[in-house]
Formats: C-alpha cells, structure tokens, sequence
C-alpha cells in the first residue's frame, strides 16, 4: 500500500476535527477521555484518516528517539532495520501492539524502535536532531514500502485510515499515560486511503493536527525544500510540521515570533505599530513570506512542553479554547470539552493569527497560560 | 534605385466622411497625407505608412480605413512577403535591417499555454471588496534567517536587512531610455511610479535634472556606454541597475543615431551635441563574473550600502547558471528580459533570433536558485512580453518577485506598436526627439493612463489571488502548483514546473 503511492505530485484536501488536551503540571492521563473527545466531532471526518500523539508514553526510554514506522511487507521492514543499524544503536525494536477493531482494516506491519546515533555516524558539528530528521527523509524518500510516521523522545503518534476512535481502540490508546494529548479525525477529499497520510504530523518532537487547506502550500513547501526538508506526505499538515521546526528549533525563534510568520498580520496592521514591534513585524515578513500560511486553517501544534493552538490569519476555520484547573483544550468544537470536562467553564475564542500556547509550568516558570499578547494579525475588517 | 518593396497598408478614405480638416496630413510625420488645395481632395502615399494608426485615430469623421495591403508576393510557404521585403530592402540599402519594439514572430507564447486555479468547496475563496488583499512586494536580498536577542527582557532584532525597494504593486516600467523616448514619455513614467508606490527605470540614458525629484521611485541605469552617470545620479536613485544585456538584443551594445541627441540628451548623456552614443556590446570592465562582483560593490560602496543593486540580463540558453553566478557576486535583484523585450532600435535578424522566451527562463532561474539554497539572496524581476494582469500573476506564480513592463507602458500611453521607434518619427511623441511630435503627449494625460492601467490590473490582480483563496501575494510567488499547463509537451511542463491540466 505505501510503494509508489507518496508521491502523487500535490497536497490533498481535507476538512477535519482537531482537540488537544494537556495537563499543565505534567500528570499523566490516559488515551480514554481523547477518544470520547474526538468521536463527539464526528461528522467532522469521514473515516479515511485519525490520529493520536502522546507526551510523556515512554518514561523508560524518556532520552531515546523513538521511530514508528509502518511497512508494506517484511522486505521493507529488513531493508529499513538495515539502514536503522548502519546509523543507530537500537536499544528496542518490538511491534507496536494494536488489536483487531471492527473499522480499521489491512493495516501495513507497524513497528517501533528506541533509538540513539552512533557515535561513530554522528559528526563532531551535528546536530544529533538534524541527523535525526535526515534519517528521517532517507527511509521515507529512499526506502519503498517504509514510512516514519513518528520520530520524538518519550513521545509516538498512531495513526491510521479510520475513524479516530477506532484508530485509538486499535492502537490499545487507553493503555497509555500521557500529559499532552491532541487528536485528529480526517475528511479528506481525495484520499487514497493510506495511513500514512492520516494525522498528526509529526517530525522529531513536534506534532501537528490541522483543519485546513493551505493555499499557499506550493510555495511553503518549496522555500522548505532549499533548507533540506523533503516533504513527501504531500499534505498542508507536513509543511507546517516543517516550518516550525525550522522557525523554532533550527532559527530559534519564539513561539510568538513563529505565529507571526504563519500568521502574519497585515501590512496595514504593522504599519501602525510602535516603531521597534513595526521593525520585527517587517523583518520577519520580509525574510519569512514565504511561509506564510494563506488560506483557511486551525492547527495544534505540540512540542515536550507546549500546545500551541493557531488560527490562520483571518479565521476561517473554528478554534476554541479552554482551560480547568491544571488542564488545558483546545478544539475544533466547544461540545467535546464539556463532554470530558463536566466542570469546565472558562473557555474562549482565539482571534485570528493569535496563538494560544499553553506550557509546562516547570518549563514556563509561572502558573498562568501563556497566552500571547495579542499580535495584531486578529481582528481584521471581515465586514 | 526604385524599390520592389510593396506598400505596407493600404489607406481608403471616405471621401463623402473627409471634411477636408487634414489632421491625418499635420499628425503624419511620415508624410503620407497631404491636402492638394486646388481639387479640394487629401491624397495619401501609402508606400510611407507604417500602420501607427495616427490618422485614423485622430480624423474626427472616422473617414479613414487603414489595412494590410492584400496585394502579396506568390504565396510560398518559406519566400513570405515578409521575407522577400527584408531582401529587397537590404539588395536596395546595402544595410542591416533595423527594427523596433519586441519579437513579433509566433514563437510559443507560454503565459498563454498555463492557466490558474481558484479554490472550490474545500477552501474558500476570499472578496477583495470586502477583505484586505495584500500586493505589497519587498525587492532585495532576504537573509537565510532571522537572529533575535534579549534586550532588557525584550526581544530585539540582531539581524538587519540590507537595502530594500518596497513595491505597492509588483509591477515596474523597464528600463526606456532619455533618447529612445522623449522627455514627456519619462516623466510621464516617473510620475506614474511615484503615484503607483512602484518603480520606473531610467535606461542607459541617465536622468534628467527635472525629475531628479522622482527619485525616490527612480531606478537609475548603469549600462556599457555609462551615459549620464556620475555621482549625483547614483545618488539621487532609489536603486541601481547594472545592464549587461537587453532580451531584444541580447549580446550587442546599442545606437542612438546623433540626430537624436538633442542639447537636452547631449547634457544629460554626458557626450557632444549631434554624436551617435554608442553602447558597448559587453562592458569593457566586465569579462567575467568576478568583474561584475567588483562593478557591484563599487556602486554599492558609491551609495554607502544605502541602496540595492539590481543586474539585468538577457534571457539566453544558461541563464540560470549565470543567475547563480550574479547572485553569489552580490546583486540584490536579477532582472531577466526574455526574447519578445522591446527596443527602440535592434537589429531584426538579432531581435527575432536570439535569447529565449521569458517563461521558460523565469523557471530554470527560480529552480535553479531554489535547487542551490540562495534563492533569498536575491529577488527576481522578470520583463520582456507581459501583456496583461494575468501574465503578471503567472510569472509570480512561476517564481518572479515582481515584473517590469515596458511595451505595455508604452502602449497605455499611445503606442501602436508600429515597430518604427529607430526612425524617431514617433507619431505618438513618444519615441522621438521631434519637440513638434513630443508635445503630443501630455505627462499628465500620460501619467493619468499609467497609473489607470496599473489600478486596473492591480484590482484584477486581487481578484484572481482571492479566487485562489489566497490574500498575500507572497503567497503566490513561486507557488506553482497554482498553475496548469495546457497543450505542453512534457518537456516544457518539466522546465516550467507544472503539472498538465487535468492532472
């Protein structure tokens, strides 16, 4: 199922439910509560595609990459393990356990590995994270048959052509504890039923469910490939996957920062700001507009420490928030937070382009949200 | 020697329409009307026309029809008309045969072979009427990242950019020189631009003192001749432009005949009264890429880094490769004219044969500086046969950051594109020198058209980027998975980067 079919030259479309949940003091919870969660949004997908990722699974092998990946037939799985031994010590390889669940079916074989680099295959200068992600590119672009659709530490995703719920009960979800949780349920228009082309995204630590088509894709995903970024899932969702990693982890930017590239606020906007905002604002977008997102998404971005919620500039995908205590959500829709949270009251709408980042309180260092000033790229004249 | 050349057109004139005003004999300055008193009647030598449509544009009784002469050698396939007149012409003279304005024969127009996409069901399409639509475009090297620090608990910038032109509308006029065109065709230029947010470009000619105050919208030409340059001029420019070639003549040097050069073009080019200025084929300081780096750096270091330097080629056969070479020896913009560019004078048999359609380099160009990671370091201008808005959205959708137009201009501004601007007789007063024919145009009539076209296509512009769903335009540069090709081979779907339509 997955030899020859990546590369089918163009993104797809899909209309989709997105909900994340994160427990701000890093308590694990399990997968139980996000398939309740997703199943309630679902006309939202059409059971061609739903996905999970979890922080926090592989306490045991916390500092250890962790690759799943999925395969069309034994020889994939040889010739993969061949390249993974060549550049990594693999301290686990094991099936990834499922179980049989009526609505999912001819899954391909799908197996995980904890990894570390060689040190031998690891130059002295790189980056241990880039050698990572260029492992990453080789199987997925050399290795036919073989798809990495999960690449973090103590972190996986689980992915699949279903509806979500089912894809959660067939990966055992409510056997894992996590702190940071976020879902994705597909309506995708043109699919060709593959499960690697389900949600979430997700390249070394960062994962990504989205609601959307990128109109811009074309040019994201061409200013992505000059910084080495292969992107073969031909989905909006990869290249903002991509755009972040490099904005954040490779450029260092600020998560603020990031949102104003992706959701740039408009010129008319940042020329009215005071000088020194007006210089970063002009700077970012001068140097960084070839990423921006145009068209119609809202996406959950997640990381070891945040859940970054993001709307594209003029809002025309839904986006709420919500907080309870040391819980955090953010959705497609109000009604599954509820649905969970019976004692949830404190939710909101964020404004376009403004990122709602909710952090690790041992990472952020105080007890609030961090919820970005806002960054002017909401409230545009939508008359 | 008595010419075989047969005429061009053919002049009927409605003799019960003709009030006998002759205008069509005042407006010819090619002499091909004129009044004979005694029979009360307006003769005409149509053996003179050339087709600018003057006369009948301006006869206010519409009495005048001017069309191709039907009358044609022997049909042949290879010995056209065309053909054997450029023989007899040159059997006649002895001369190379001369031309104006772009390519005219029927090589593939590629704008023509791509279409756009607009969004359906799956992603809304956006109003321009109702929502912002951003045409704001930056030209200049783009770092490969941008650098925060900490500054009192604030972030600030550590990355500075170097000089930018900032573009309202991503279209520019070409390069027209003082000398081709006449003053009021510059200013009138210069004064759309300022008015547009946009840019226009001097040319080889240097500037007039008068619209020095333009310069703020003024990109100032350094060419092989080096007319007119000298410190206030490269002061005075927003940006600087290197020409090493033109796509209507790629690889020769240029002739401004000395009946041209006016007292006014003789101060402003810098040479005598009356004497041909002659551009150099190459620059005689530029023999290789490394020189080029050095001419760069001289200007930039001329204008204390203040401004972008631009290097404008001609579209030919390894145009990517030598972009590549012209971004790593520091130009900010690389300006590509493709094979229909214009001319006020070229030789035909060099204007018709050489250099390649824009279309096709615009894509190598973007690919090839996409494929070696330094397609921030400079933007890229392409020029040479954009027609239309759409043209203008499928070249930034190919990859251009912004486009010159230049026989557009000219046209909105009356041009008929007669291809007779090397004989000065511009009946439209614009390429000419002719005061008696330059007072025709009007700079504020001129402006008035220029800044009218550009509105127009800018609102087409935003039509078509909200119809894709999309409401920036850097959102479309280079985005090519907006655009189909129909009727291509795969070979050109392959250079150009696109899909065929249907697929």
């Amino acid at each position: 199922m997955l030899k020859g079919v990546r590369f089918h030259g163009d993104k797809d479309f899909s209309g989709c439910s997105i909900f994340g949940m994160m427990n701000l003091k890093g308590d694990m919870f399990d997968g139980e509560p996000m398939i309740t969660a997703i199943a309630n949004m679902k006309d939202r997908s059409n059971g061609l595609g739903g996905g999970f990722a979890a922080y926090g699974i592989y306490p045991q092998y916390a500092e250890l990459i962790c690759f799943h990946v999925m395969f069309d037939d034994q020889a994939a799985r040889r010739e993969t393990e061949e390249f993974l031994k060549s550049s990594f010590v693999i301290h686990a390889a094991e099936a990834i356990p499922t179980r049989a669940c009526e609505g999912v079916e001819d899954p391909p074989l799908l197996w995980r590995y904890f990894l570390e680099p060689h040190e031998i295959t690891l130059c002295e200068e790189e980056d241990p994270d880039d050698f990572v992600v260029k492992a990453v590119m080789h199987i997925n672009v050399r290795v036919d048959g073989a798809f990495v659709f999960s690449s973090g530490r103590n972190m996986g995703v689980f992915k699949g052509v279903g509806f979500p719920e089912d894809i959660g009960r067939f990966f055992r979800l409510e056997e894992y504890q996590g702190y940071i949780w976020v879902a994705h349920g597909r309506f995708p228009t043109n699919t060709q039923g593959w499960w690697g082309g389900a949600h979430p995204f997700n390249i070394l630590d960062w994962s990504v469910v989205h609601n959307g088509e990128i109109s811009s894709y074309g040019i994201n995903l061409r200013y992505l490939e000059m910084f080495g970024y292969a992107c073969t899932l031909h989905t909006d969702t990869e290249v903002i996957a991509y755009a972040v990693d490099l904005l954040v982890r490779r450029h260092g930017l600020s998560v603020p920062d990031m949102a104003r590239v992706l959701a740039a606020p408009l010129w008319t906007e940042i020329d009215r700001m005071p000088a020194e905002e007006k210089e970063i604002h002009t700077v970012l977008r001068q140097t960084y507009g070839s990423l921006l997102l145009n068209g119609p998404f809202s996406v959950i971005i997640s990381n070891r420490s945040q859940m970054i919620g993001l709307t594209d500039r003029i809002r025309l995908r839904p986006l709420v928030a919500g907080r309870n205590g040391d819980f955090m959500y953010i959705s497609s829709e109000e009604a599954p937070m509820h649905l969970i949270d019976d004692t949830l009251k404190d939710t909101w709408i964020p404004r376009g382009g403004e990122p709602i980042v909710a952090e690790l309180e041992e990472v952020a260092g105080v007890v609030e949200v961090v919820e970005a000033e806002a960054i002017g790229a909401a409230g545009m004249d939508t008359a | 020697m008595k010419t075989y050349i047969l005429p061009q057109y053919l002049i009927e004139r409605d003799d019960y329409r003709c009030i006998r005003c002759e205008v069509c004999a005042r407006q010819c300055a090619f002499d091909v009307h004129w009044y004979d008193e005694e029979e009360d009647a307006v003769f005409a030598d149509e053996s003179k026309c050339v087709g600018c449509l003057r006369c009948a544009t301006l006869c206010p009784t519409h009495a005048l029809v001017v069309r191709p002469n039907p009358t044609s050698t022997p049909e042949n396939a290879n010995w056209t008309t065309q053909v054997l007149h450029n023989i007899y012409k040159q059997a006649e003279t002895g001369g190379v045969l001369l031309t104006g304005m772009g390519c005219d024969k029927d090589y593939p127009i590629y704008w023509d072979r791509i279409v756009l996409d607009a969004s359906q069901v799956t992603n809304p399409s956006i109003d321009p009427l109702r929502e912002p639509m951003e045409l704001r475009t930056y030209l200049g090297a783009k770092p490969d990242k941008v650098e925060m620090r900490e500054k009192k608990g604030k972030p600030v910038l550590k990355t500075t950019l170097t000089p930018q032109l900032r573009l309202d509308i991503p279209i520019m006029f070409s390069a027209i020189s003082y000398g081709a065109i006449s003053y009021n065709a510059c200013e009138s230029l210069a004064r759309a631009a300022t008015e547009l947010g946009t840019f226009y470009n001097t040319g080889e000619g240097g500037l007039h003192r008068n619209l020095y105050k333009y310069g703020d919208h003024t990109i100032c030409q350094v060419a092989s001749g080096r007319f007119g340059v000298h410190a206030d001029y490269l002061e005075v420019a927003a940006a600087l432009e290197i020409k090493i070639g033109q796509g209507a003549k790629p690889g020769i040097g240029g002739h401004l005949p000395g009946e041209k050069v006016s007292a006014e073009i003789s101060r402003t080019r810098m040479i005598p009264k009356g004497t041909d200025a002659l551009s150099p084929a190459p620059h005689h300081d530029i023999y290789s890429i490394e020189d080029l780096a050095q001419l760069i750096y001289a200007l930039k270091e001329a204008t204390h880094w203040e401004k972008p330097v631009s290097v404008k080629i001609a579209a030919v056969h390894n145009s990517a490769a030598i972009a590549s070479g012209m971004v790593r020896a520091g130009a900010d913009i690389i300006a590509l004219d493709g094979i229909r560019g214009g001319t006020g004078a070229a030789p035909t048999m060099i204007r018709d044969n050489v250099g390649i359609p824009i279309e096709l380099a615009l894509a190598a160009v973007d690919d090839r500086l996409r494929e070696e990671g330094i397609r921030n370091r400079a933007s890229i201008v392409v020029a040479g046969g954009i027609r239309s808005s759409a043209d203008v959205i499928k070249a930034i959708a190919l990859g251009a950051d912004a486009v010159y137009i230049g026989t557009a201009a000219l046209v909105a501004m009356g041009c008929h594109v007669c291809q007779k601007c090397y004989t000065g007789n511009c009946n439209w007063g614009i390429a000419t020198q002719d005061p008696y024919l330059s007072k025709r145009l009007n700079p504020e009539v001129g402006t008035r058209r220029l800044v009218n076209l550009l509105t127009g296509w800018s609102h087409e512009i935003m039509e078509m980027l909200g119809g894709m769903g999309i409401n920036a335009i850097e959102s479309l540069r280079g985005n090519r998975l907006r655009l189909r090709g129909v009727g291509l081979t795969q070979e050109e779907l392959d250079i150009l980067g696109i899909k065929h339509a249907g697929s």
